[in-house]
């Protein structure tokens, strides 16, 4: 059997187009999930706040224990019998930040939680309010913390984001599907997307690898 | 006398079981150096951190300048709590410096933050603060870069720029190399000089005894005995006193 790559190089500018709506999917995801996650992470550091921590544990249950697929047709499926009817995209980013903010909180707690007691309390000591305490000096010190394991959140993130082509949206992987189904060609289509997207997570890594040593190169961390 | 700088009557903390202070009672008057010294484990770091509300007292009353910090075993509010801690200037065993933030940074933070001063005249106090400390060089490098005797003399300086009432110390010198101690303690003395009110926890007893107004002897969570440090040091009425002071000194 002979490979035929003519159906991809003929729809290279369909999946090129495809990659873009991916990366704009994931990096419109991975802001709400870092946003979700931040507030969600801190909310569950203080648990005698009984109704917060509540709140943000049942999330992060729901989320961590339910496939995300399950939580796309949710919102993409589900929604429209209230009558509430997003735009695919919309539906997209919505479940998979949702879904990477119960990651990115668990992230953002553990390096909060890393960061040495006595750097809180030195700074209550000069009088400053703990949330000024938490902005001015753990937040900035955990967030360098945060790099590498939000990097492998930024990689998931991607990989994960083909799911969306489920919901009609023309990612890289719908329109890969879309070559298929008029050229038979399963295996080249597939190999071709799977190479876009080593490539998108390779610039990730190459990106966030960079920048962590930017940060350590300075001698603050 | 005027108003007592830090009063504390009747003081008492457990952790579960453990009573880990009880019914304390000192003052502080202004200018005065208190240095508390005892065996490990006898409530020095705990009583001290009671006194800027990182630990909560059970029982008692303190007040910083006749400001209330615990009112009958009660803490007061998170707000006025913070009004009080910028009276009180904490220097901490394990120094506590903020690593993401320049010398210069460190010591402008808070004063800043807090809307104290502007950028500027905290930058110039922060400078003055460092020249105090001999570190006027290093305004602009990281602490990780920093010894740990230089680390500690910053870490003063940056209690310094609030400009506290009174200086605390919490074993500064403990977790340093004894080559490092000099340097931290020749500016705790330059302090004394000035007149600064000082309550200062250590081991170091020639320290102790050169600087100190009171001597005060701590032993399971308790005061044994409070006192000049001639009396303390020379002749103790306590035998607990007397058998810690043996301990320490090597004498027999």
């Amino acid at each position: 059997m002979a490979l035929d790559f003519t159906p991809v190089w003929q729809g290279l500018p369909t999946l090129l187009a495809g990659a873009l709506v991916t990366i704009e999917v994931t990096a419109a995801s991975l802001g709400l999930g870092c946003f979700l996650g931040l507030l969600v992470g801190i909310g569950r550091l203080s648990p005698k706040r009984r109704i917060l921590y509540g709140i943000c544990t049942a999330y992060l249950t729901f989320i961590r224990g339910t496939p995300l697929l399950v939580q796309l047709f949710l919102l993409f499926f589900g929604l429209p019998q209230f009558g509430i009817l997003l735009p695919a995209f919309m539906c997209g980013v919505l479940g998979l930040g949702i879904y990477s903010g119960a990651y990115v909180s668990e992230i953002v707690r553990g390096s909060i939680q890393s960061i040495d007691r006595g750097q809180m309390e030195a700074a209550r000591s000069l009088g400053m309010p703990y949330r000024m305490a938490m902005r001015k000096v753990i937040l900035p010190q955990a967030f360098v913390r945060m790099i590498p394991p939000l990097g492998n959140e930024f990689i998931a993130l991607i990989k994960n984001s083909a799911l969306v082509s489920l919901l009609t949206i023309d990612d890289v992987m719908h329109e890969g599907e879309k070559i298929i189904s008029v050229s038979y060609r399963s295996l080249e289509v597939y190999l071709a997307i799977a190479v876009i997207y080593l490539v998108l997570t390779s610039l990730t890594t190459l990106f966030l690898r960079r920048t962590e040593r930017t940060l350590r190169a300075d001698g603050r961390v | 006398m005027g108003q007592a700088i830090v009063e504390v009557r009747n003081l008492g903390k457990r952790f579960g079981e453990h009573q880990v202070l009880r019914s304390i009672d000192l003052t502080v008057e202004p200018s005065q150096v208190v240095v508390i010294i005892g065996p490990s484990g006898s409530g020095k770091s705990t009583f001290l951190r009671c006194l800027n509300g990182l630990e909560t007292a059970e029982q008692g009353t303190v007040r910083i300048c006749g400001h209330p910090l615990v009112e009958d075993g009660r803490m007061i509010d998170e707000a006025q709590l913070n009004q009080v801690r910028t009276d009180v200037g904490m220097v901490f065993q394990a120094f506590n410096l903020f690593p993401h933030l320049t010398v210069l940074e460190n010591i402008t933070l808070a004063p800043r933050s807090l809307g104290r001063l502007s950028h500027r005249q905290a930058e110039q106090e922060a400078r003055a603060f460092l020249e105090k400390v001999g570190l006027t060089e290093k305004a602009h490098v990281y602490p990780g870069t920093l010894s740990g005797g230089q680390k500690q003399r910053v870490a003063i300086a940056r209690a310094l720029a609030m400009r506290p009432q009174v200086m605390m110390f919490d074993e500064a010198t403990s977790a340093l190399d004894p080559e490092l101690v000099g340097e931290v303690l020749q500016v705790i003395k330059g302090l004394a000089g000035e007149g600064m009110t000082m309550l200062i926890v250590t081991h170091e007893m020639g320290f102790a005894r050169e600087v100190a107004d009171t001597v005060v002897v701590m032993d399971h969570g308790g005061i044994v005995e409070q006192g000049p440090p001639g009396e303390i040091f020379t002749a103790p009425k306590e035998a607990r006193t007397r058998g810690f002071l043996q301990a320490v000194l090597g004498r027999t």
